[in-house]
C-alpha cells in the first residue's frame, strides 16, 4: 500500500503556502465559496460541488419541525475562518466557566490550550507517532480531511457527499457542502484491523476546522475500526454554528464502530449530520453522547444496503435548563435478514428539555429483519420534559419488532434510600443519574467513560432546591 | 448511650399515625418491635430515619443524647443511624460494591478506603455472610429475589457498621435458610457498643435472635412492653388477646 505513504511535505506546505484569509461575517457568497475551495487547492469538482451546494441552500428553506431555530442568527456566523488564523484568541480570552471546567475535570494545561483552539503549538503527532507507523506499515491512512482531497482525489471524489449524505440532503447539509472546511479522513484497506481507537481527539488541525468539519471513513471488505471524535470538554466556538458532517462507508463485512461526545458551548446549534452506508455483512456502531449546545438536532443513521447488514446505536443526551437536546437515530432497512438496535437515555434536568425522534423504516422487499428501540428518559425536577417521537415505517410483514420506551422521575423514595446509608441528596441523585447512562458510558473509552461522568456530575451540581 | 423515642407524634398525609410513641434502645441491647399490621412500625422506622414524606408533630428522637429530629436522612447515617428497609429500591447501572464504597467514604470522610482497599474489605464481610462474590457486582437489588434484597440489606449493615440499626421486618418474606443467615447476620452485629431495634410481625426470627425487650405497638401506641416471653405469648394467644389480657 506505499500509494498511501504519508508526505509530510505536502501537509506542512499546504499549510504554510495559505494566504492570510477570514470571511465577514454573515458572508456566504459565490465569491466566498470559490476564495475556500482556491485557498485549499481544490480540484474542480469539489469546487462545483461546493457552488452545488450553495445553491440549493439558496433555494431551501430552513425546516420546520423540531426545536425552533429562530434565535439562530445565520448573518452573524462566520462561514469560514483559514486555519491558523483564529489562534490569535488567547488563553486569557477564553472564558472563566470554561476554564474552570477544564480544571474540574483534570485535563492538562497543554491539551486544555489545544482544546479550546489556542495552543496551536500543542504538538500530538508526538503521542500519535509510533501508532501512526503501525498504521502507515498496514496501509491505514488517516488524514485531514483538506489534505486528503489533494492526495487520495480518486477515494474522496467517489464517496465524499455522494452516495452516503449527498449534498441535497438537508439545507445545514447543504451549507456544509458549500463551506466545508477540515475534518478527518480515513481509509482502511482490506482485511485490517485496526485494534487501537483512532481518535481525533488529539490531532492537529482537526480543531481548526470545528465549525464545518467533514469526517469520511472508508472501511474496505472485511476491516475493523474504532473512532473516537470530539471531546467531552466544552469546546468554545465563538460562533453559534455546528454543522458537520460524519460519513461511514461500512464495506461487506467491515465493522466500524463511531464514538463521539459532543458538548459544545451553550450558544451553539449543533445541527450535525452523521449517516452510515452499511453493505453486506457489515456492522456500524454509533455511540454517541451530547452535553452542550443550546440546540441539537442530531440523528446518527444507518444504511443498511446489504443482506446481513447491521446497525447498533447508543445514545446520551443531556439538557440543562435552556437546552433543547433533539436527538435519536434512524436506520433504514433496504436489505433481507438486516438487524438494527437503538438504545437512547435522556436525562432533563429542571426546565431543560430533550426529545427523542428517530425513524426505523423496512423496506418491501427486506423481508427477516429485526429491529429494537429503547429510549429511557429521565426527568430530574418538576419542571424538566421529555419528549418521545419514534417512527415505524414497516413494508414488509417478516420483520421482528420492538419499541419500549419509559420515562421516570427521581423518585424520593429512591432518594432517601441512598441518604440513609450517608449520600448527601447531590450526591444521591448523581449516583443515580450515571447509574442511567452506564449502559452507554461503558461502551465509551475509558478516558471519555470517566470524563463524561464528572461532567454529568458537574451539571448536576446546584440541581437540588 | 442509647436512641431515645420521645412522646413522637407523626403524621402521613395529614393524618395521625404515631401518636406519642416513647422507647428507648439502650446500647448493648436488642429490641424487637412488634404489632399488627397497620400499627405503624414501620411509619416509626422510617421517621427515624428522617423520611421526609413522614411529619414530626412533636416529640424528638435523640441519639446519644444529640437531637436528630430534624436532620437529613445522611446526617442521621453519619451519626451511626442504620435503616434496614423492608422494600430496598432498586437502583440501576450502579453495582453494590460501587454503591457500598460511596456510601463507605461518605460515613468515613476522614479515612476513606481506597478502591483496592475497600475491595478486600467487602470481600471478607460477604464472606461471613456466606455470600458469593459476584453478588457485589450486580446492579442494586435489581432483580435480586426477595431473599438476595434483605441479605444485602444485611451485607450494608455489615460494611457500614452503624451503632443504632433499625431492621424494619427484615425477616418477612424469607425462607428458613435465608432466616437463618439474616439472622446469624444480625447477631454478628449485637455487642456493648450496638443498639438494635428488630420490627417485626411474626415471632419466628425470635427463635434465632434473642431479645432483651419486647414492645407491642397498636393503633400508634405503645401498648405493652416486656421480656423474651411476651412474644411466646403473642404467638399462642395472638395479638389482641395479649394486649387486652393486661
Amino acid at each position: 500500500m506505499n500509494d498511501f505513504q504519508i508526505d509530510r511535505s505536502i501537509y506542512d506546505d499546504a499549510n504554510e503556502d495559505r494566504s492570510v484569509f477570514k470571511s465577514n461575517p454573515g458572508e456566504l457568497s459565490e465569491e466566498l465559496v470559490r476564495e475556500i475551495s482556491r485557498v485549499k487547492n481544490e480540484p474542480e469538482w469539489m469546487l462545483e460541488k461546493r457552488l452545488k451546494g450553495l445553491e440549493l441552500w439558496n433555494q431551501t428553506p430552513l425546516p420546520n419541525w423540531g426545536p425552533s431555530l429562530e434565535k439562530l442568527d445565520l448573518d452573524a456566523i462566520q462561514y469560514f475562518i483559514r486555519p491558523g488564523l483564529e489562534e490569535t484568541s488567547s488563553w486569557d480570552e477564553l472564558p472563566e466557566d470554561i476554564k474552570a471546567t477544564y480544571d474540574k475535570i483534570g485535563i492538562p494545561e497543554a491539551e486544555q490550550k489545544a482544546l479550546s483552539g489556542v495552543g496551536a503549538q500543542y504538538d500530538s503527532e508526538v503521542v500519535y507517532h509510533k501508532l501512526k507507523e503501525e498504521w502507515e506499515k498496514q496501509g491505514v491512512v488517516f488524514e485531514n480531511m483538506d489534505v486528503a482531497v489533494q492526495k487520495y482525489p480518486d477515494l474522496v471524489k467517489k464517496y465524499f457527499m455522494s452516495t452516503c449524505v449527498p449534498i441535497s440532503d438537508h439545507k445545514f447539509v447543504m451549507l456544509h457542502a458549500a463551506v466545508w472546511s477540515g475534518g478527518t479522513f480515513i481509509y482502511i484497506p482490506k482485511g485490517v484491523k485496526v485494534t487501537v481507537p483512532l481518535q481525533a481527539y488529539f490531532r492537529m488541525n482537526a480543531k481548526n476546522g470545528g465549525q464545518f468539519e467533514h469526517t469520511l471513513i472508508i472501511a474496505d471488505e472485511g476491516s475493523e475500526v474504532h473512532y473516537v471524535e470530539g471531546c467531552s470538554a466544552p469546546q468554545f466556538n465563538s460562533s453559534s454554528l455546528h454543522a458537520g458532517c460524519v460519513e461511514l462507508h461500512v464495506l461487506e463485512g467491515a465493522k466500524v464502530r463511531y464514538s463521539s461526545v459532543e458538548n459544545w458551548s451553550k450558544n451553539t446549534f449543533n445541527l450535525n449530520t452523521k449517516r452510515a452506508i452499511v453493505h453486506k455483512n457489515g456492522v456500524a456502531e454509533w455511540v454517541n453522547g451530547n452535553l452542550g449546545s443550546g440546540v441539537t438536532m442530531l440523528y446518527p443513521s444507518s444504511v443498511l444496503i446489504g443482506e446481513g447488514a447491521r446497525s447498533d446505536s447508543l445514545g446520551i443526551a443531556f439538557a440543562a435548563p435552556g437546552q433543547h437536546q433533539d436527538t435519536g437515530s434512524k436506520v433504514v432497512h433496504a436489505a433481507p435478514n438486516t438487524h438494527s438496535t437503538i438504545v437512547a437515555k435522556s436525562i432533563s434536568r429542571d426546565s431543560g428539555i430533550t426529545t427523542y425522534r428517530g425513524i426505523v423504516s423496512i423496506a418491501k422487499n427486506a423481508t427477516g429483519c429485526s429491529t429494537s428501540t429503547v429510549c429511557d428518559a429521565l426527568l430530574v425536577g418538576d419542571e424538566a420534559v421529555s419528549h418521545t417521537i419514534p417512527v415505524m415505517k414497516v413494508y414488509n410483514n417478516k420483520v421482528t419488532m420492538a419499541h419500549e420506551a419509559t420515562v421516570g422521575k427521581i423518585g424520593e423514595d429512591e432518594i432517601f434510600y441512598l441518604m440513609s446509608r450517608g449520600l448527601s441528596e447531590e450526591d444521591a441523585i448523581k449516583l443515580i443519574v450515571s447509574g442511567f447512562i452506564e449502559p452507554v458510558v461503558k461502551e465509551l473509552p475509558l478516558e471519555y467513560a470517566v470524563e463524561l461522568n464528572k461532567l454529568i456530575a458537574l451539571e448536576m451540581e446546584g440541581s437540588v432546591g | 448511650m442509647k436512641l431515645e423515642i420521645k412522646d413522637l407524634v407523626v403524621q402521613v398525609e395529614g393524618k395521625d399515625i404515631l401518636k406519642g410513641v416513647s422507647l428507648t434502645i439502650e446500647k448493648g441491647q436488642v429490641h424487637v418491635l412488634m404489632g399488627p399490621n397497620g400499627s405503624g412500625k414501620s411509619t416509626l422506622a422510617n421517621t427515624l430515619m428522617g423520611h421526609p414524606a413522614y411529619e414530626v408533630v412533636s416529640g424528638s428522637l435523640l441519639l446519644d443524647g444529640e437531637d436528630i429530629t430534624d436532620l437529613d436522612p445522611d446526617k442521621r447515617a453519619r451519626l451511626g443511624l442504620f435503616l434496614s428497609f423492608q422494600y430496598p429500591k432498586e437502583i440501576e447501572g450502579v453495582t453494590l460494591a460501587n454503591f457500598l464504597r460511596t456510601a463507605y467514604n461518605s460515613l468515613h470522610e476522614d479515612n476513606p478506603k481506597s478502591m483496592v482497599e475497600f475491595h478486600k474489605y467487602l470481600k471478607e464481610q460477604m464472606a461471613l455472610l456466606h455470600i458469593d462474590s459476584a453478588f457485589s457486582r450486580r446492579y442494586l437489588n435489581k432483580g435480586f429475589s426477595g431473599g438476595e434484597k434483605k441479605r444485602a440489606e444485611i451485607l450494608q449493615m455489615k460494611v457500614l457498621d452503624p451503632k443504632y440499626m433499625v431492621l424494619d421486618e427484615t425477616d418477612s418474606g424469607l425462607d428458613v435458610d435465608a432466616l437463618r443467615v439474616v439472622s446469624e447476620g444480625i447477631n454478628t452485629m449485637r455487642g456493648p457498643e450496638k443498639g438494635l431495634l428488630l420490627i417485626t410481625h411474626y415471632q419466628r426470627i425470635l427463635d434465632y435472635v434473642t431479645p432483651d425487650v419486647i414492645s407491642i405497638l397498636k393503633d400508634g401506641e405503645i401498648v405493652k412492653t416486656g421480656d423474651a416471653s411476651l412474644a411466646r405469648k403473642i404467638e399462642e394467644q395472638g395479638f389482641d388477646k395479649v394486649i387486652s389480657g393486661e
